[in-house]
């Protein structure tokens, strides 16, 4: 592969003494481009996983000081500790993902095919909303779900309360502090990072194609299925994947919209770090949640079949 | 009920909307309350008084103007080291690319939670104050992958022929870096730092961990939640907000204009 962007007279400067080799100094480019920002990601991302890699086998305390001890037993009790939690940030994660792509896919659907001239000004309100700090926002849920608010007394009015309590949802007439309340939070937070995807993917779809679909005679809902829904699936995976791994490690919705009953594994890692100052089982539980999400991510991708992403 | 059915998708679709900027409304709604306890959770009654004294809370709006300043560095870092690795990695076939992308894409698919402590262990190791310093650094971390993202996008639609014609009315390289690809570049360019400015502002995870006693605006908001919320915040997001939405309707209109002037 040639580089048609270099320029062809780098050979010209005679003071250079390299300059029978000109192509010499043209193969750096590349890498003197890359150096600062990769060692920036090698020196703060990558190093600091070896060094929590490291913390999660040491044993001893704060006082005394750490040592590594190669102590995988570490893993071991704090998977059998927090497995609740562990297996609840999945739960909820997941229920919030496929809650973002029901309500999502509507939205980004319109926003690609049938806004028109609105187009921009739906875009601009599906994106406006983070530049207002996102804790705000969320914070205002418990305006929105407090228990005498219009929209607990709807549901209640309606019946829903009745269903979602006897599914362990809700608690009697009470939203706030329910797992409602927290995949209610962590649906919102994350719906953008589902509808942008979609919406790229589906807008880079052909019209003509669906126009095709109708003159063989499919059906509406045929169209969708066998057309723009198998377009869109690389909207549709990496929509899930920038929802489902943000919401797995998500603390704040569990802890401004939920009760000790719905603790998520991000809590515990945060209290472990930051208020117990238990580091080595704060780094165990960080590293079995990189592990899970990453093993699920990779599962996901070969099933849906877009390498590209990656 | 026809009609119904058939505009089901945009009916659902306008709902989500709904659903998404309901919480900007009640935010709205609610900086012109007046609570009558430390919280500002329900309705009491209008006043005007958190609009007329934004900053009349202690250390809210220097946590705001530290957030502000904070981000624009952020972008500035992770601007200038992801512009110049997404041109690395779109103009130029070298070894160890694969590798290279992926360490770009990891970020992007890790739990922020998991990046976060990490980074304090690293810095719990090495001995480095907690501080500014540490939450820049782990702000230009996280906002790089996304900048090169977007940066990428925008390189790998560019015509290299454009720079290639440059060159052949004798434009040397900086003068065809500067007037040739970096306008075209620009875009990507704008909607990385654009990003990384929303991320970095918004970002509370990593800088809850990473912060030690700086308190940035989330963490000033993430700490009022338990000490009780001043209206004052509302304005702020409220602000934020309404701002975002003109910024973004003036650049349309300035597009649109010169485009109507370009065909004209």
């Amino acid at each position: 592969m040639s580089t048609p962007t270099l320029p062809k007279e780098a050979a010209a400067p005679v003071e250079e003494p390299v300059l029978r080799k000109p192509s010499a100094r043209k193969r750096l480019v590349p890498y003197w481009l890359l150096l600062p920002g990769i060692i920036w990601l090698l020196v703060f991302f990558a190093l600091p996983l070896v060094y929590q890699a490291s913390t999660s086998v040491q044993t001893g305390s704060l006082e005394q000081g750490f040592q590594v001890t190669w102590h995988f037993q570490t893993y071991w009790d704090a998977f059998t500790e927090y497995w609740p939690q562990l297996v609840r940030s999945l739960l909820y994660a997941g229920t919030a993902t496929l809650l973002c792509l029901l309500l999502g896919y509507p939205l980004a659907y319109l926003i690609a095919f049938k806004a028109g001239r609105w187009r921009n000004l739906i875009l601009v309100l599906v994106i406006a909303p983070f530049f207002t700090s996102f804790l705000i926002r969320t914070l205002a849920w418990k305006t929105i779900l407090a228990d005498d608010s219009v929209v607990v007394d709807v549901l209640n009015a309606l019946h829903v309360l009745d269903v979602t309590s006897w599914l362990g949802w809700t608690e009697g007439e009470r939203v706030l502090a329910t797992p409602m309340a927290v995949v209610c939070g962590l649906t919102y937070n994350f719906l953008p990072f589902m509808i942008l995807p979609l919406y790229t993917s589906l807008e880079r779809i052909d019209g003509r194609l669906h126009e095709a679909a109708q003159d063989l005679y499919a059906s509406p809902s045929t169209t969708f299925r066998k057309v723009t829904f198998p377009l869109s699936m690389p909207g549709v995976v990496s929509g899930t994947l920038l929802t489902f791994i943000p919401a797995a490690g998500d603390y704040v919705n569990a802890e401004l919209l939920g009760s000790t009953d719905t603790k998520m594994i991000g809590n515990v890692i945060q209290s472990q770090f930051l208020r117990v100052l238990d580091y080595p089982t704060a780094a165990a539980l960080s590293f079995i949640l990189m592990a899970i999400v990453l093993v699920m991510v990779t599962v996901y991708i070969r099933k849906a079949g877009t390498e590209d992403l990656v | 009920m026809r009609w119904i059915r058939r505009n089901l998708v945009v009916i659902a679709g306008l709902l989500t909307l709904a659903y998404m900027l309901l919480p900007n409304i009640v935010v709205m709604v609610f900086s012109f309350n007046k609570p009558n306890g430390r919280f500002n959770y329900s309705w009491q009654r209008f006043s005007l008084d958190a609009w007329k004294d934004p900053c009349g809370v202690a250390d809210m709006c220097e946590s705001l103007s530290l957030s502000l300043q904070l981000a624009a560095w952020a972008t500035v870092g992770a601007v200038v080291l992801g512009t110049m690795i997404a041109f690395a990695l779109v103009r130029y076939r070298f070894r160890a690319r694969g590798a290279i992308n992926s360490l770009i894409f990891l970020p992007m698919a890790m739990p922020e939670v998991v990046m976060a402590a990490s980074l304090l262990t690293l810095f719990l190791n090495m001995g480095i104050e907690l501080g500014f310093w540490t939450v820049l650094i782990a702000h230009i971390m996280f906002c790089l992958s996304f900048v090169v993202t977007a940066v990428k996008a925008r390189v790998m639609s560019m015509d290299p022929r454009l720079e290639e014609a440059a060159r052949d009315l004798y434009a040397g390289p900086t003068q065809t870096f500067l007037r040739v690809t970096l306008p075209i570049a620009a875009p990507g360019i704008a909607a990385g730092a654009l990003l990384a400015f929303a991320l970095s502002f918004d970002d509370f995870i990593i800088t809850n961990f990473n912060a030690g006693s700086t308190v940035t605006f989330p963490m000033f908001v993430w700490g009022s939640a338990q000490r009780g919320t001043p209206v004052q915040i509302n304005v702020i997001g409220t602000a934020m907000f309404v701002l975002a939405v003109l910024m973004v309707v003036a650049g349309q209109i300035i597009t649109n204009r010169r485009k109507k002037t370009a065909t004209a």
